[in-house]
C-alpha cells in the first residue's frame, strides 16, 4: 500500500514539473536566445547557447530615435509610481467612503460603481481621448495618470469595500469616542489595517500599468515619453519588419524583471487579490 | 425641570441634523475624486460617445462633424444585407465596411475557442494541483507566470518568433520528423490559433479561482460518493462540477468579457494590422484602426457601442442559462 502511493506520487509531481517545463519553456528560451548571436536565434532552438554574447543588450539598449532604453525603462516606473499613489489615495478613499460612512445615495453610487465594473473601456475611449487632446494632454503622462486619481479603475474600489467592511467596526466607534474624526478614523485606523488589502491594490495597478499597451499606445506618442511596452512594439514594426530580433527578446527579457521580482516578493498578495475578487492577472 | 429637558431635546435636535449635514459632508469629501471621475471620464464619455455613433465626426476635422442618423450602423451591417454603397440621412454617400463582419467572426471564434479551452484547461491543471502534495504554493506560482507575463508586449514579440516559419515550434516539430511545415502566423488557416494558444497558455487567473472553489468542497462528499461505488468520472460530473459550477460562471463571465476586448496580442502579432488576410483583424483591433489610423472617431464610437451591447447581451444570456446549470447548493 505504502509503496505505491509513494510511487503514485512521485508520478504526480513528475507530471506537474514536465507540464509546468512545458508551460514556461517559451520564458525561458526567450531569456536564453537574448544571449545568442543574432544569427544564431533562429538556428538554434535548444536551450544552451553555443555561445554567449552581450551584444544584443547593448544594441537594444541603444533604443530607439536616439532614446535609450534606459529613458524608457524611467518613464514606465514614473507611469507605475503615479498610477499606484493615485489608485491608492482616490480608490481607498472612495472605498472608505462606500464600506464604512453613512450617507444619503450610498446604495444607488455604490450600485453605479459595480456597473461601471463591468463596462468595457472602449465606450469611453473615444471622448476621453477627445477630451484629452482638447487639454493639450496627448503626449503627455496625463491622460494615463490623471484618471487614477479620479478612482477610474472601479476594481478596487471594489476590492478596498470588500477588505474595510471585514475590519471590526468597533475600532472606529472606539476612535470616535476618543475624539477622533472621520478622516482621523481613515487614516489612524483604516489605513493601517487595510495594508494588505492596499499592498494587493498597489501590486495589481503597477503589474497592469507596466504592461499597459492600449492607452501607451493613444497617448504616448513621441519616443522621450515612450513607455517600455510602447517601445518594445517599435522593435517589431509596421508588416513586422524586425531588423533586430536579439535586441528585441533582449529588451523583452529586461521588460519582464519588475513583474516578476514583484510577483514573487508579494506571492501571497497576488494570489488572494485574485482569489477574492477574481481579477483577472 | 420641563423647560430644561425640552431645550435639551432641541439641542440634540439640532445637534443632530449638524451631525447629519457633517457625516454627508464628510462622506461626500471623501468621495469626491470617484464622482469626478465618474461624471467626467464615465458618464459624459458614454453619453457623448453615444452622440458621436450617429454622427461622421473625423477627429481631423471635427467643425465638419454632421448628424448621419443610422448612418455608421449601417455602414457595420450593410454588406449583411447586400448594401455596399448607400446614402445617409446628411446626403453624403457612404460605403458600407468591408472589413467589419469580417471582424466580428474573428473575434467570435476567438472568443468561442479560446474562453471554453482555457476554462477548460485551468480547471485540469487546478484539479491537478487540489491534491495532499508538497510544493502545491510553488507549483501554482510557476503554472502563473505565463499569466503574469503572458499580456505583455514583450510576449507577444516573443510568441510570433516561435510561431515564424523557421521559429521554435517548427523547429521542435521538424526535429519530431514533421515536414512542410507552414508559418503559423502568416498563414490565414492557422493565424488565429496561435492567438488563441496564447490565450489558453495564460489560464493562471482561472486556475487560482477554480483551486480556491475546489478547497471548498468537502472531502467527505468524495468519500460518501466512493462508499457508494461511483467511480472518479462519475464523482467528478456529479460532485465536482455541480459545487464549483457558481466559480465556473464567475470565471465564465470574467474570460468573455476580458476576450471581447483583447487588443495587444492581435496587434502586435498582426504588426498592427490584422494580419494576413485579416485572419487576426479582432473587434478592438478594427476599432483602433478605424478611429486613430483613419480618424473616423464617428465610426468607432458606434462600433464600440455595438461591442457593448454584444457583451451586454452575452452576459445576460450565460447568466439566464445559469438557472440551468448553476447550483448555488444548499449543502453548505
Amino acid at each position: 500500500m505504502k509503496t505505491s502511493t509513494v510511487v503514485r506520487h512521485t508520478l504526480t509531481h513528475l507530471f506537474i514539473i514536465a507540464l509546468g517545463l512545458l508551460m514556461i519553456y517559451p520564458i525561458v528560451w526567450m531569456i536564453v536566445s537574448s544571449f545568442k548571436p543574432n544569427n544564431m536565434i533562429f538556428s538554434d532552438p535548444g536551450l544552451i547557447p553555443k555561445a554567449v554574447t552581450l551584444e544584443n543588450y547593448i544594441s537594444g539598449w541603444r533604443g530607439y530615435a536616439g532614446v535609450s532604453f534606459g529613458r524608457f525603462f524611467l518613464n514606465s516606473l514614473i507611469l507605475c509610481a503615479g498610477a499606484v499613489a493615485g489608485n491608492l489615495i482616490a480608490c481607498t478613499m472612495a472605498a472608505y467612503a462606500f464600506g464604512r460612512l453613512k450617507f444619503v445615495g450610498r446604495s444607488f453610487w455604490f450600485a453605479v460603481m459595480m456597473l461601471t465594473l463591468m463596462l468595457p473601456g472602449h465606450v469611453t475611449i473615444v471622448p476621453q481621448y477627445i477630451l484629452f487632446n482638447s487639454f493639450g494632454w496627448v503626449g503627455t503622462f496625463l491622460p494615463i495618470l490623471v484618471p487614477k486619481f479620479l478612482a477610474t479603475d472601479a476594481f478596487f474600489v471594489f476590492l478596498l469595500v470588500q477588505f474595510i467592511r471585514s475590519l471590526p467596526k468597533e475600532l472606529d466607534d472606539a476612535a470616535i469616542i476618543d475624539g477622533c474624526s472621520q478622516a482621523g478614523v481613515f487614516l489612524r485606523i483604516i489605513v493601517p489595517l487595510a495594508t494588505p488589502a492596499l499592498v494587493t491594490t498597489a501590486l495589481f495597478t503597477f503589474l497592469w500599468t507596466w504592461d499597459d499597451f492600449f492607452n501607451h499606445l493613444l497617448y504616448l506618442t513621441n519616443p522621450s515619453i515612450f513607455s517600455v511596452s510602447r517601445a518594445l512594439r517599435t522593435f517589431v514594426g509596421d508588416a513586422g519588419a524586425v531588423s533586430n530580433w536579439g535586441g528585441a527578446l533582449a529588451m523583452a527579457t529586461l521588460s519582464m524583471i519588475p513583474p516578476f521580482i514583484l510577483f514573487f516578493a508579494l506571492q501571497k498578495y497576488f494570489v488572494e487579490g485574485i482569489a477574492t475578487t477574481g481579477i483577472k492577472g | 425641570m420641563a423647560s430644561t429637558s425640552d431645550a435639551k431635546i432641541q439641542m440634540s435636535r439640532t445637534s443632530g441634523v449638524a451631525r447629519f449635514f457633517r457625516r454627508n459632508a464628510t462622506a461626500y469629501m471623501f468621495l469626491t475624486p470617484w464622482l469626478l471621475g465618474f461624471f467626467v471620464l464615465t458618464l459624459y464619455p458614454m453619453l457623448y460617445s453615444f452622440w458621436l455613433g450617429f454622427t461622421n465626426y473625423d477627429f481631423t476635422k471635427p467643425n465638419s462633424t454632421e448628424w448621419i442618423g443610422l448612418g455608421n450602423y449601417v455602414r457595420m451591417f450593410g454588406p449583411l444585407f447586400g448594401i455596399s454603397q448607400f446614402t445617409a440621412s446628411n446626403g453624403e454617400v457612404m460605403r458600407a465596411d468591408p472589413y467589419y463582419l469580417k471582424s466580428l467572426t474573428v473575434t467570435f471564434n476567438y472568443v468561442f475557442a479560446a474562453v471554453p479551452l482555457k476554462l477548460i484547461f485551468a480547471l485540469a491543471v487546478a484539479m491537478l494541483l487540489n491534491q495532499r502534495l508538497r510544493w502545491v504554493p510553488f507549483y501554482r506560482a510557476v503554472y502563473y507566470i505565463p499569466t503574469l507575463l503572458g499580456g505583455s508586449v514583450a510576449v507577444a514579440v516573443l510568441w510570433r518568433k516561435l510561431f515564424e516559419r523557421d521559429g521554435l515550434v517548427n523547429s521542435a516539430l521538424s526535429f519530431l520528423g514533421f515536414t512542410n511545415l507552414p508559418g503559423w502566423i502568416t498563414n490565414p488557416k492557422y493565424a488565429l490559433w496561435t492567438l488563441i494558444l496564447l490565450s489558453v497558455w495564460q489560464f493562471g487567473s482561472s486556475m487560482i479561482i477554480f483551486l480556491a472553489g475546489l478547497k471548498q468542497i468537502p472531502e467527505e462528499y468524495y468519500e460518501a460518493a466512493s462508499v457508494d461505488g461511483a467511480n472518479k468520472v462519475r464523482q467528478f460530473f456529479a460532485i465536482t462540477i455541480p459545487l464549483l459550477s457558481p466559480v465556473i460562471l464567475f470565471n465564465l463571465v470574467m474570460q468573455m468579457i476580458g476576450a471581447f476586448q483583447a487588443f495587444t496580442q492581435a496587434y502586435i502579432i498582426g504588426g498592427g494590422s490584422g494580419g494576413v488576410l485579416n485572419s487576426t483583424l479582432f473587434y478592438t483591433l478594427h476599432l483602433y484602426i478605424q478611429g486613430w489610423t483613419y480618424h473616423e472617431l464617428g465610426y468607432a464610437s458606434a462600433m464600440a457601442w455595438v461591442l457593448l451591447a454584444i457583451i451586454g447581451a452575452l452576459t445576460a444570456l450565460v447568466f439566464r442559462t445559469s438557472d440551468f446549470w448553476v447550483s448555488y447548493g444548499t449543502g453548505e
